[in-house]
């Protein structure tokens, strides 16, 4: 009876360390995931994006990468209390103005930041483009994010394009890659 | 005895009084101790950050509006979720957090306790004495208590 007692605490033991492990494992994949989407675009690769489905901002609606499948997407990272971001917001603003009907669609991502904030910057920079919320961030780590602000594009493929740029850009790289991403194929 | 349960019991109510306090009226400084900053992943209390900042003023605010401690740290996780919170919440899958800890406490104690109660007992078995001698001194061997029956034998013969 003993002996059958210790059999089945050591084998409760392997099994809550194998799920350790294994819940470490899932952890460091989904980082490697992310940190693997920049580099990849950097070889020349176009890998896709993280399927992730947001809340809007409002939170009346959920947003995914996958409804914009055929259009060639902008996918900006922002928080109200970022300061380059209030310098991004203008030019995003333009650039969804200008190529919205050539089929682009800017998707600000609002994360680590109070809804309320987000609303207010959205209200003070008269931002019509699509805005996601995502307070805990979850999506950060998925992209491989660093900081705020941070770009990425999705060509009407569906696959990224272009570069990741980390930090604030300036209007000549953001035209360059939204090129970039307008003039995939769609398959 | 009753002395230290009547300690024991006024301590435990003035812990229970103090816990409530501090759910009512909650201060800045407890808050950060027990919330995570989004952006760096350390208690609020060891950040700089803006939206730690951002934090501080919020709480600031809801602690002047008069919101207990829970309400502030609902509010707060309904904005950035549950890893907001330094210690995870004592429900669903987070119990497990709370529980395995003090499950392993406990199985530990237990097998230490189931060794310690087989170890007394099997001591006394292996380690029985040896019958002592006539004169209470340590036993002869065998084979020398042999040639002293032989020799005393042939003296008394």
């Amino acid at each position: 009876m003993a002996r059958r007692a210790k059999l089945i605490l050591q084998a409760a033991a392997v099994l809550v360390v194998a799920l350790l492990v294994a819940l470490l494992g899932w952890k460091v994949a989904e980082q490697e995931e992310g940190r693997g989407l920049s580099a990849a675009l950097e070889r020349g690769e176009r890998p896709h994006p993280p399927p992730l489905t947001f809340e809007t901002l409002d939170g009346d609606e959920t947003i995914s990468l996958a409804d914009y499948r055929g259009k060639a997407v902008v996918l900006n990272f922002w928080a109200s209390w970022c300061q380059p971001c209030k310098k991004e917001a203008p030019m995003l603003q333009e650039t969804w103005e200008r190529y919205r009907d050539e089929g682009l669609v800017v998707l600000g991502i609002d994360a680590q930041d109070f809804r309320q904030d987000a609303r207010r910057f959205v209200e003070r920079y008269e931002l019509t483009y699509p805005i996601a919320y995502d307070g805990n961030g979850k999506s950060l780590g998925r992209f491989g994010n660093t900081g705020f602000p941070e770009t990425w594009f999705v060509g009407r493929d569906g696959r990224l394009v272009g570069e990741h740029i980390i930090g604030e850009f300036d209007e000549e790289q953001l035209e360059e890659n939204v090129q970039a991403a307008l003039t995939t194929a769609t398959r | 005895m009753r002395r230290a349960l009547l300690v024991g019991a006024l301590l435990a109510l003035s812990l229970v009084a103090a816990a409530g306090a501090s759910e009512q009226k909650p201060t800045l400084a407890e808050l950060e101790r027990e919330l995570i900053c989004p952006t760096c992943q350390t208690t609020l209390e060891l950040s700089n950050a803006p939206i730690a900042e951002r934090m501080r003023s919020f709480i600031r605010a809801r602690i002047a509006a008069g919101d207990t401690k829970s309400e502030i740290k609902a509010s707060l996780v309904e904005q950035f979720g549950e890893s907001v919170l330094a210690a995870p919440p004592k429900k669903g899958f987070n119990l497990l957090a709370w529980v395995l800890p003090l499950a392993g406490a406990a199985l530990a104690l237990g097998l230490l306790a189931f060794a310690l109660v087989r170890w007394s007992r099997a001591r006394p078995e292996a380690a029985e004495p040896a019958p002592a001698s006539a004169n209470g001194g340590p036993p002869l061997d065998p084979e020398l208590e042999r040639r002293l029956d032989e020799e005393l034998a042939r003296y008394d013969g």
